[in-house]
């Protein structure tokens, strides 16, 4: 069977107006070999959710450098789950505190990476832990 | 019926997207449920918007969504990036442009990677566009990746074809390259207000003029327009002229659909036909190591490729 391509949506929810780090992350999986969708700054979790769905990505790449990730990364997860779409894997980036990563990961954030995270270290994560949906349709 | 074919038939918005996927990474079950959507297509009008990278073709694109969307069509886009030939992978950034319809229900927007595939589309378009249509999209607009002389291939899926140019770029000798110029039904002027816009303005209308014999036995002559897409302004009339153009191809006394027409049936079943041999012979040719035992041969001189390469497909096509 042919093998199938990682689709993943980079995307940046809120008022944040930095994607620096978000271009860099896209282009890191670029050079991975995976397909990126990015979808630009102040994105709704519910702009975000809807674009991952047409998409039909594996993964969604979240960052956040305004603070409001506790709001807004948990909401893309619970927004999927209402769409029928809790396969696709939730991650966020950014800064943020340890006691919140605690909290980000139960309410189903697979991963957080912080500025101290490589992009070497990023992209082996992706690798080793979201897998292209597997063949039926 | 499959429940796949049922539910794209039906619109789901989840089951189209896998469906996608599913054409793009070439699956085995695809071809089955494509036979099966076949008969749900046809009823959508398919634009393709074509020009060099940086003209401003998603904006546009986003920009006659609104448009579009205000006559109560529904729409579906495929947006095409070019995929990096080192690694395989491809930032696909044209929906950023567009982000603001993705919460309309009436707009499907799906980026593509072209995955080694020239001609300014993907291996996976034309089963694409035959999946929007089956969903029962009004319109479905197709933007090529950014291309430059002739990766035209858009024409070949498209009723109306939209090329893009900025002032400055038209210049003399561009504007007499081939391909680009025959295939376009609508010539758009985007950024306009720029300077050199008269410029190019003239030079496009001199080029077309050199055609005019085709005009004259009731042929299509493409008008040109001038737009500044990120105001707004000149899209309205871009629909007005694609309206006019898909007025004409159904109407025309000189069968201008239906020969179009019976040209892209015969285009898109070549491409199929290749594709499959390609498929099927190669991979017989390489899982048998045929393929890479020939590759030795050359190398150590003991045949040409050309007679290699006939000893490969030959005794295939007998079969």
């Amino acid at each position: 069977m042919k093998k199938r391509k990682l689709r993943i949506m980079v995307a940046k929810p809120g008022l944040d107006g930095h994607d620096r780090g978000a271009r860099i992350i896209a282009r890191a999986y670029r050079d991975a070999g995976f397909e990126v969708v990015y979808s630009g700054l102040h994105q709704t979790p519910e702009e975000i959710s809807q674009a991952a769905i047409q998409e039909d990505v594996d993964m969604i790449g979240l960052s956040s450098l305004a603070g409001a990730h506790m709001y807004l990364f948990p909401r893309v997860v619970e927004l999927l789950k209402e769409l029928g779409a809790e396969d696709i894997v939730v991650c966020g980036g950014g800064i943020i505190p340890e006691e919140d990563i605690r909290k980000l990961k139960k309410a189903g954030i697979k991963e957080i990476f912080t500025p101290g995270s490589s992009l070497e270290e990023i992209t082996r994560w992706v690798e080793e832990n979201v897998k292209p949906r597997s063949g039926e349709s | 019926m499959s429940t796949t074919v049922e539910k794209v038939v039906a619109g789901d918005v989840r089951s189209v997207a896998r469906l996608l996927r599913d054409i793009d990474d070439g699956m085995p079950g695809v071809r089955q449920t494509l036979k099966e959507l076949y008969p749900y297509t046809g009823r959508a009008y398919v634009l393709g918007i074509t020009g060099a990278p940086g003209v401003g073709k998603s904006t546009l694109v986003d920009q006659m969504l609104s448009h579009i969307r205000k006559q109560d069509k529904t729409v579906g886009v495929l947006a095409v990036d070019p995929t990096s030939p080192f690694s395989g992978g491809a930032i696909l950034g044209d929906r950023v442009r567009m982000q603001r319809h993705s919460m309309d229900e009436g707009v499907f927007i799906r980026s593509l990677a072209t995955r080694g595939h020239f001609g300014g589309l993907t291996q996976s378009t034309r089963g694409a566009i035959d999946v929007l249509d089956a969903m029962g999209k009004d319109y479905i607009i197709v933007e090529t990746v950014g291309v430059g002389q002739d990766e035209v291939e858009v024409v070949k899926s498209a009723h109306t074809t939209v090329i893009v140019v900025i002032p400055g770029m038209g210049d003399d000798i561009q504007a007499i390259k081939a391909g680009i110029l025959e295939v376009g039904d609508i010539f758009l002027i985007n950024k306009a207000d720029r300077e050199g816009a008269d410029k190019t303005l003239s030079d496009l209308r001199m080029m077309i003029n050199m055609d005019q014999r085709r005009y004259d036995d009731g042929g299509w002559k493409p008008p040109i327009l001038k737009a500044e897409a990120v105001f707004d302004k000149g899209v309205a009339e871009l629909l007005e002229e694609i309206e006019n153009h898909r007025r004409y191809m159904m109407e025309s006394a000189t069968g201008m659909h239906f020969r179009k027409r019976k040209d892209k049936v015969r285009e898109e079943l070549a491409e199929m036909v290749k594709n499959r041999l390609i498929q099927e012979v190669f991979e017989q040719l390489t899982k048998s190591g045929e393929f890479e035992n020939a590759v030795e041969s050359i190398v150590e001189g003991k045949i040409d490729p050309y007679t290699a390469a006939d000893n490969l497909v030959l005794p295939k096509l007998s079969l």
